[in-house]
């Protein structure tokens, strides 16, 4: 167990170092300087001089490398080139609403998902299994995005149980600031939730005729008690696959639902940022969300071992 | 009274009939031997006995259990009935066991859904049955896993889930035939001490004839879903009537005419042979160990002869066939073919190659499902630096195809228009292309059912006179090596123990792996030999 | 018997939309650069069968021309994905254990870290918003997938004897890999294409909807929505068409490659 853990860890760490030299190139080969830009085009050569030293955009390619990488491990992102304020606050207030909303979305898509694809699969061809797959042969072909208009159109404007956008804050209170989070996490979850349940489906068909099942079934458990007892666990491998990819799915696609609704989120940053050419604040987001994928990665490896045996000992 | 007793059953699956009539009585403390070819209908008639039918399937007649009329029980008296009153042991111990669950879990289970008794005492009780099983706690805790046991050892976990609860009857579907013959012994001596220590009954469903002998009371034989001949196993080999019996009594003791004898002159020499494989600890940069899969194998085979390599799965066999084919690099050591080397600086050598083919075990994994059969067996023409080109590569497929008993239209089906012994056939057709010296038979004809695998032989054996073809006959399987093979070479861990004339090596084994095996191998009785 | 009735069905909307986008090409019903404020945010009508936008263009012809950006985004995506994943998929499989094996799957899985809007907003920072950015960002993102799916088909047939059977009539890895190994995961290829093909037009959608794919005056569904959004209280028709539009699309593609999977392997349509 312990030499799966580093394996596992050492290649999150070698993802994370590899990762960050792609963004970094990327953004490298952009044209332009950004302090003259901040500066406008009447600025004096010293004090651009002065204003690039404190952006760290002096010396090599490779010591400027080292000075935002080490930064960043210090939690230190930067400065704005538009905002002239540091690029770690500013990530931090958003990340209050994008994480939050990756998780909720997250926790709704598989309380759905789980109960729909185990039921389907346990009445494999009748008339409740005929029905969530056509559902969630919808679920998976809709964009999010639209979606997320069309419950705007039916739930904020015309029955006016939700707000149409924007987000109260924390300070207005748990409930009130998981309210105005409630229609992006649903337009977020449902075609997660539909690809989730399909899988669990399709998984649990896999596992329910393989040799074990029968063994169970001829020790004498009932259809249901060698679902439960023998097939479920066996057929989470695949799930958690999926579940660790639909978590880098919900905070990329976060970025295009709160656009929807009007959310001050990372997405919002991104895109503001974008316009502004703050690199620096793209940059570091794309680090971040990247950084995200890679750790729950290492997280569902993780799930495996403790869901099979076989990666606890051998390895 | 019987134990089991099934009167008259037919089943059907989605309509299509699978069993016809079917009859046959289990008494308490015997064993019932059911043997059939492939689609016989033997595994369906347990499964039936079990209730453990696919959807759609539909039974009709009687099946008493124990007084008890099976087919009007509801689920819930059938899942009591189950595991309780029958055990069924299968044909998979690899796949039969669920892989995340301890041993001592997955047997304690059978007694918890039955018995309401605390975990503690379904553990204990576990642990006493796999006792029984010859599974010691303190080799086999009961927190092993399934992936840390071998074959022979899983299968006597499942043997102990089933015999947990002392049921009355047992279920064996094929029980040894994933596994080496001398486990398959081994399992074999365990299932019929357990019927003799608990007075159960066994249902032992086998392909092989002399498995069954060795062990049933009484014989029930099936084909096509019918009972074709039954009685007391002592006297039906002597009595049996029905030409399918016979036939296949026949062809399990079918021994193929060759005629030609072997030339003094050797055609392949093995020298030393030495293959080391690198294995990787953690991944590629991680600390490596070698492994030695062939360890100084020398052996010669004669031009014409016939030559058994035997050796349980493992023991380098299949290493050894590959570096003779040219396809791996040995360590140490040399192979020769009429004396030039089979692997020159680093590559193969093409003109070595060309003089060798190889028939594989698999009769369904053999070919490229997208090719027609005539491409198939023109494949080995890649090794000739001018092959046939147009009317003569066409007038050499249809004599290939000819020569192994098929027509030459057959080259223009695909592959999955043909049986399973038709493709065995194609793959001998494809080896015989090139008119090589030396095929390698690898378990050639181990998937095959008996009555197939005595024509497949008696192909063999002909194509060998009319091309002066040698073969080197690699099996696990020893009656068949020794009803086809001039002499024989018996390998383990890597190593040759004993080799030499196949009657002398059979009927006075020197090495002690060798009388082991011959010991381990199930025979006819021999009046019917 | 269902799985013709998925290829059916899938097939017949996908090739309804395939067709609207080529027919495109020749005729549309009105002209979708020429505004027509006198007629803007009409619901549907006789004249305009789905209504008119807020420069009275209308919706039909913007819809038609729009399938021709999100078809050609996604197919050219698709054809990256596979036209660079199956050779490296193909080569890791027959190198199986080397270190090029290794490379190739950790660049996999590197690439996988970046979900596709990443790559996009990278590329759009760098480089500007385009259509063209959109089709590089989705298809560096099938890249990984086609690799993944080619290496572990190829695997398990690289364990096939009739493999061993073209190793011992002397062919080499190449020549075994284009004449037993792809044409038989070729179905695995299709199916998942089409899969991808779907994925491919909804993330077209979602990149122009925020503004990191197609430029006015292209016409596309993803700005088509983001038109429409702020006038959806009032003009719901003009968010309503192009969706359905993006769903039916996408339903079709899905259907099909559910009905090509059950043709393919009977085996599967018992355990789907």
């Amino acid at each position: 167990m312990l030499r799966y853990f580093l394996k596992r860890l050492l290649s999150l760490a070698l993802s994370l170092v590899v990762a960050s030299l792609v963004i970094f190139l990327a953004l490298e080969v952009v044209p332009g300087d950004p302090a003259a830009y901040m500066l406008g085009i009447n600025a004096q050569e010293d004090t651009l001089a002065v204003l690039r030293d404190q952006l760290g955009l002096n010396g090599t390619v490779v010591e400027r490398y080292f000075a935002w990488a080490g930064g960043m491990l210090r939690g230190d992102f930067g400065i704005s080139y538009t905002y002239r304020t540091p690029v770690a606050e500013m990530i931090g207030e958003r990340l209050w609403i994008s994480l939050p909303l990756a998780l909720y979305a997250l926790v709704l898509s598989t309380l759905i998902a789980f109960p729909a694809g185990i039921w389907a699969a346990s009445k494999r061809g009748s008339a409740a299994d005929v029905t969530v797959m056509g559902v969630t042969q919808l679920g998976v072909a809709i964009p999010n995005f639209w979606f997320a208009m069309l419950m705007v159109l039916v739930f904020a404007i015309n029955l006016r149980w939700f707000s149409a956008g924007g987000f109260v804050g924390w300070d207005a209170g748990f409930a009130a600031a998981l309210k105005s989070l409630t229609l992006p996490a649903v337009a977020l979850a449902l075609p997660q939730a539909s690809i989730l349940a399909r899988v669990m489906r399709s998984s649990l068909l896999d596992t329910l005729s393989e040799d074990y099942i029968r063994t169970a079934r001829a020790k004498g458990l009932s259809r249901g008690q060698a679902l439960w007892r023998h097939a479920l666990r066996n057929a989470l491998i695949p799930v958690l696959t999926i579940i660790g990819m639909q978590f880098s799915f919900l905070l990329a696609g976060a970025i295009i639902i709160e656009n929807v609704f009007f959310l001050p989120g990372l997405g919002r940053l991104v895109f503001q940022s974008i316009s502004a050419r703050d690199l620096i604040v793209v940059e570091s987001v794309v680090m971040l969300l990247v950084f995200a994928v890679i750790v729950v990665n290492f997280a569902v490896d993780m799930a495996y071992a403790v869901v099979d045996p076989r990666l606890r000992t051998r390895r | 009274m019987s134990l089991l007793s099934i009167e008259n059953l037919s089943l059907s699956i989605h309509g299509a009939p699978i069993l016809r009539d079917v009859s046959m009585q289990i008494e308490p403390g015997r064993i019932l031997g059911v043997i059939g070819e492939s689609g016989s209908g033997k595994s369906m008639t347990a499964f039936a006995a079990m209730q453990l039918l696919p959807d759609g399937s539909v039974c009709d007649g009687r099946i008493e259990l124990n007084g008890q009329e099976v087919l009007d029980l509801g689920e819930q008296d059938l899942c009591r009935m189950r595991g309780r009153d029958v055990g069924m042991v299968f044909q998979e111990p690899m796949t039969a066991l669920n892989p995340i669950r301890t041993i001592g879990d997955q047997v304690a289970e059978t007694i918890l859904i039955h018995e309401k008794v605390s975990r503690g005492a379904a553990m204990e009780r576990a642990a006493e049955a796999l006792r029984r099983a010859e599974l010691p706690q303190d080799r086999f805790p009961l927190s092993r896993y399934p992936f840390e046991l071998s074959g022979g050892q899983r299968q006597r976990v499942v043997i102990a889930m089933a015999i947990a609860l002392r049921p009355k009857l047992l279920i064996a579907d094929e029980p040894t035939t994933a596994l080496d013959v001398t486990t398959q012994a081994q399992i074999l001596d365990l299932l019929k001490r357990l019927v003799a220590e608990d007075g159960m009954g066994l249902m032992l469903i086998s392909h092989d004839l002399a498995v069954v002998a060795d062990l049933a009371d009484d014989i029930v034989i099936m084909r096509k879903g019918e009972v074709v001949e039954s009685g007391p196993a002592d006297s039906l080999f002597r009595t049996m009537q029905h030409p399918y019996s016979k036939a296949l009594l026949a062809a399990s003791t079918h021994a193929p005419d060759r005629e030609g004898a072997p030339q003094d002159v050797p055609l392949l020499q093995v020298q030393d042979v030495v293959r080391d494989y690198t294995v990787h600890m953690r991944g590629w940069w991680g600390k490596t160990t070698t492994f030695q899969a062939v360890k100084g194998v020398s052996f010669e085979i004669r031009k014409g002869e016939s030559l058994g390599l035997v050796g349980e799965s493992g023991c380098g066999k299949s290493t050894l066939t590959r570096a003779i084919l040219g396809l791996e690099e040995v360590q140490g050591g040399s192979i020769l073919l009429d004396g030039q080397p089979v692997f020159t600086g680093h590559h193969a050598n093409r003109d070595i190659r060309r003089r060798m083919q190889v028939v594989f075990q698999d009769p369904y994994g053999s070919f490229n499902p997208r090719w027609k059969v005539g491409r198939l067996i023109a494949e080995p023409y890649h090794l000739l630096e001018q092959p046939p080109a147009g009317r003569a590569k066409a007038r050499a497929i249809a004599e290939a195809l000819e020569s192994v008993g098929l027509q030459s239209e057959d080259q223009h089906k695909y592959i999955h228009e043909f049986s399973g012994g038709q493709r065995q056939r194609i793959a001998i057709a494809r080896a015989l292309i090139i008119k090589p010296e030396l095929i390698i038979l690898d378990e050639a004809v181990s998937a095959l059912d008996v009555s197939v695998r005595a024509q497949v032989l008696d192909l063999l054996a002909d194509l060998g006179d009319r091309f002066g073809l040698t073969y080197l006959f690699i099996s696990h399987d020893l009656s068949v090596v020794r009803n086809v093979t001039d002499r024989v070479l018996v390998m383990k861990a890597g190593e040759i123990v004993e080799q030499g004339e196949t009657k002398a090596v059979f009927d006075a084994p020197q090495h002690e792996y060798t009388k082991q095996l011959i010991e381990a191998a199930p025979v006819l009785p021999a009046d019917v030999a | 018997m269902k799985g013709n009735r998925n290829l059916w069905l899938g097939g017949g909307l996908t090739l309804i939309f395939a067709s609207a986008a080529l027919i495109s090409f020749l005729w549309v019903p009105y002209d979708t650069t020429v505004l027509d404020i006198a007629n803007k945010i009409k619901g549907p009508s006789g004249a305009h069968p789905l209504g008119t936008d807020h420069f009275g263009r209308d919706i039909l012809s913007m819809i038609m021309v729009g399938a021709r950006t999100s078809i050609a985004v996604a197919l050219v995506a698709v054809g990256i994905g596979m036209g660079l994943g199956v050779p490296l998929g193909l080569t890791a499989a027959a190198k199986k254990g080397s270190l090029l094996d290794e490379l190739i799957m950790r660049g996999n899985d590197l690439v996988f870290a970046f979900p596709s809007l990443l790559i996009a907003i990278m590329i759009t920072a760098v480089f500007g918003a385009s259509a063209l950015n959109a089709i590089i960002a989705i298809g560096i993102f099938n890249i990984p997938v086609f690799a993944r799916l080619t290496r572990s088909g190829a695997l398990s047939l690289w364990t096939r004897d009739y493999v061993m059977a073209a190793r011992v009539a002397g062919k080499g890895a190449a020549r075994i890999s284009a004449e037993h190994i792809l044409p038989n995961v070729t179905n695995l290829l299709i199916v998942q294409g089409t899969i991808q093909f779907s994925l491919g037009i909804l993330a077209e959608a979602g990149l122009s909807y925020v503004g990191l794919g197609a430029q006015p005056p292209t016409a596309s569904w993803g700005r088509m929505l983001a038109d429409s959004q702020t006038m959806i209280s009032f003009a719901p028709h003009m968010a309503l068409f192009p969706g359905l539009a993006i769903l039916l699309t996408v339903l079709g593609l899905n259907l099909m490659g559910d009905g090509l999977r059950d043709m393919f392997d009977p085996k599967l349509r018992r355990a789907r």
